[in-house]
């Protein structure tokens, strides 16, 4: 009697471990269906868990706002279909996500969202043809060897000069220090290219610092140095939790000195715990802020807020520019919404390379070169009584 | 029914072969799996019954049994608690971005290149085990595990601000800092960045190729008078030296020889994707590795075989749960971990197996017959 009983219970886990694949096995090939009817299907890349989700979630939301739009705008004319998967910020699983969306039937990418997996992604990318264009991967191996692969993001090099022409324009006077972070390739990469860009102009750096993620709290060492040098501008290309308690530290120190940011430092109102007023008077390079005037942002700000109850980031504008520069380059491509993988990333090559601009809420007219980097004005902002007033 | 008797001893012989005792029987076993499931795949993907998806993981999943398999070496065989298992893959991976990189311009097949960059991996993880492991395997238990895991965060913080270049055929290498007269192109690994632009070369083949070798060398090595005299020492240490056994020679012999297996697991690691940043190889990867080795049951390198395939699928099979994907995964590996060592669901499982399995039944049929005999006097 008991071994009857335990051998329905064997047939239950079983059954349900049948089914359960089953389940699993249509949840692989229900996705290609979704190329039937005139649908376009762009696939996303980003993390969506992780110590870097903040970043993914916000290119989710940011794109899936513009899907929405343009699906609304125009039901009988291309409609979009929106799919993020999930990278941790890892190279490994990215090429997983990358191979998960092609078998789903993606066409075209918005993507990785972060450096190194959007490195391992292009290439395969590349390898298999597929066209990407990344929302904020901006380092440069991304682009590198790549003809597929488009930033509409700055590239880091680019934020670098900037940053290295705007102060040398604006500051010509000030004694210039540094703090980066020397473990993370988005910091160093910024550095170096501001660095080589600030002596060609025929000035020198007053004193440069270093710090790595493992020791991102304590910066009285390196402000000391800066202090002693006698720095009265430094510039920070990194982000925004180490700004906030460079700031705090060099507050408590009675240091007064002029801060320089740039993307990274997007985020730091946002920041609980950190006493705002501290960060008057910041300056900093980044191509998109809610707080602006313009009404195409305020529009976008307001769906937003109401759709996800929070404030967008830069991420999420870059997202939804990505999702309309796709939606119009494909439109000039001329081809069908049943044509391959193969050949929209070839139509949509031409087209980037062409003449083709696209505007949105983080500039007018972006142009992109053959290499894939976006030639865009960048926006300097300066924080005032907690708000971004562009300069 | 001469035949039939045949027959029988036929398949004596050969269960004898294959399972005659413990060793046969875990080496069949392990073998079997890699290669039916070599075999299984390779013609499902042929067959273009196997997705994208799946395909791009065979490489990382021969690697990680691999892992699997060299950390059972230490943990399970030598009974050491290791926490810097991806130290050694990273040490292993970067050497091999870098001698494949170096022979690329004359070495056009990617096969060689890449059996180099697999032994380069193995030697210098060798000699990063011998470094690490002569001052430390006089430690014992809890000491010895925090010592590997700083020796993992190590690697990596070394590899975070290593650079190195090829300036036309020479090596250049620098501290924190980028190499003059090395651009573009010719920089290998870049700190934090890592290594860009690697051409890929591993394969599934070749990767099935270093997870068979690397479970020859361990089971080898296991039943060997050298694993031998390591299971002595781990099963108790005092009365192993009292039969004069050189305790630390033989925990080093284990601990070398995991750390190169895993430098070999990590160069083919590195040759299977364009870029590699030394973040990978961080605790968390470590502990993933030890996971597969504790879920498969310590010691038991078949089981290792199965976990390490098994987690490295889940994953990326529970996509489509989307946001409770990371909850799933966990949840699994929970309740994995309690029916796996829950004697009682240990006990109701065997039960199940001695009713499928033909073999015990027919032992048990037998013995009622036997029992039948004594009573009744019958035959049938």
């Amino acid at each position: 009697m008991k071994n009857k009983k335990w051998t329905k219970f064997v047939a239950v886990v079983l059954s349900c471990m049948m089914i359960l694949m089953m389940v699993a096995g249509c949840g692989s090939k229900s996705g290609g269906g979704d190329s039937e009817g005139n649908t376009l299907y762009i696939g996303g890349i980003g993390p969506l868990t992780g110590a870097a989700a903040l970043y993914g979630n916000a290119v989710k939301n940011g794109a899936q706002l513009a899907v929405d739009e343009i699906n609304a705008a125009n039901p009988d004319g291309v409609q979009l279909v929106w799919d993020m998967q999930d990278d941790e910020h890892d190279a490994e699983k990215s090429v997983n996500a990358y191979n998960k969306l092609v078998d789903n039937g993606m066409q075209v990418l918005i993507g990785a969202v972060t450096t190194a997996p959007c490195t391992a992604v292009a290439s395969e990318a590349n390898a298999n043809r597929t066209f990407a264009l990344t929302p904020s991967a901006s380092g440069p191996a991304v682009t590198e060897g790549n003809d597929n692969v488009f930033q509409l993001c700055f590239s880091d090099p680019n934020q670098g000069i900037a940053s290295a022409e705007y102060i040398a324009t604006n500051y010509p006077d000030a004694k210039v220090g540094v703090i980066y972070n020397n473990a993370d390739n988005y910091s160093s990469g910024i550095y170096d290219k501001f660095k080589s860009e600030y002596e060609a102009s025929g000035k020198q750096l007053a004193a440069v610092e270093a710090f790595s993620d493992d020791a991102n709290a304590d910066f009285t060492a390196q402000l000391n140095s800066l202090k002693n040098a006698g720095v009265d501008l430094i510039f920070l290309p990194i982000y925004y939790t180490p700004a906030s308690n460079i700031m705090t530290q060099a507050n408590k120190m009675g240091y007064d000195v002029t801060y320089f940011g740039v993307d990274g430092m997007d985020g730091i109102l946002d920041l609980e715990g950190f006493d705002t007023s501290l960060a008057e008077g910041v300056l900093l390079l980044t191509p998109f802020t809610p707080y602006s005037e313009d009404e195409a942002v305020q529009n976008f700000v307001k769906a937003y807020e109401e759709k996800f109850n929070e404030t967008p980031i830069q991420f999420a504008a870059d997202a939804y520019d990505c999702v309309y520069a796709i939606y119009d380059a494909f439109g000039k491509t001329g081809l069908g919404t049943d044509a391959s993988m193969e050949d929209i990333c070839e139509a949509m090559i031409g087209v980037f390379t062409g003449d083709f601009t696209a505007s949105g809420l983080t500039a007018e007219e972006m142009k992109w070169e053959a290499s894939g980097e976006v030639n865009k004005t960048p926006k300097v902002c300066i924080i005032e009584d907690g708000k971004y007033v562009e300069k | 029914m001469a035949e039939r008797k045949e027959n029988k001893a036929g398949a004596k012989r050969l269960r004898n072969i294959f399972f005659g005792n413990e060793y046969k029987k875990e080496a069949t076993i392990s073998y079997g799996i890699l290669i039916v499931g070599y075999i299984l795949l390779q013609l499902g993907a042929n067959a273009g019954l196997i997705g994208r998806n799946l395909q791009g993981q065979f490489v990382p999943i021969c690697v990680y049994i691999s892992l699997a398999i060299s950390l059972n070496l230490v943990v399970g065989i030598s009974g050491e608690l290791s926490l810097g298992h991806a130290g050694f893959m990273s040490v292993g991976a970067f050497t091999g971005i870098i001698v494949t990189r170096m022979m690329e311009a004359s070495m056009p097949s990617g096969n060689v290149r890449l059996f180099f960059a697999v032994l380069a991996g193995a030697i210098t993880a060798a000699i990063a085990g011998i470094i690490i492991g002569i001052p430390i395997l006089g430690l014992r238990g809890d000491y010895l595990a925090i010592v590997t895991l700083a020796f993992g965060e190590i690697v990596r913080n070394i590899m975070n601000v290593l650079y190195f270049g090829l300036d036309g055929k020479k090596l250049k290498f620098a501290f924190n800092h980028t190499i003059d007269g090395v651009e573009g192109n010719q920089r290998i690994i870049t700190g934090a960045i890592g290594a860009t632009g690697v051409t890929k070369t591993a394969t599934f083949t070749t990767a099935m190729l270093l997870t068979l070798f690397t479970l020859f060398v361990v089971l080898n090595l296991k039943n060997s008078k050298h694993g031998r005299c390591i299971m002595a020492v781990r099963d108790n240490r005092i009365a192993g030296e009292s039969i004069g056994i050189n305790v630390k020679k033989y925990k080093l012999i284990a601990f070398v020889v995991s750390a190169a297996l895993a430098g070999m697991a990590g160069a083919m690691f590195g040759q299977n994707y364009s870029t590699l940043a030394p973040l990978k190889f961080n605790f968390n990867t470590s502990v993933l590795i030890l996971v597969f080795v504790v879920l498969g049951g310590i010691g038991n390198i078949w089981g290792g075989i199965l976990a390490a395939t098994l987690l490295t699928i889940l994953p990326e099979a529970l996509r489509q749960f989307a946001d409770y994907r990371m909850l799933t995964y966990a949840v699994v590996l929970i309740v994995v971990m309690i029916c796996t060592y829950n004697p009682t669901i240990r006990a109701r499982a065997g039960m199940v197996w001695e009713k499928i399995s033909p073999r015990k039944r027919r032992k048990k049929k037998a013995e009622e017959a036997a029992d039948h005999d004594e009573t009744g006097k019958e035959e049938m």
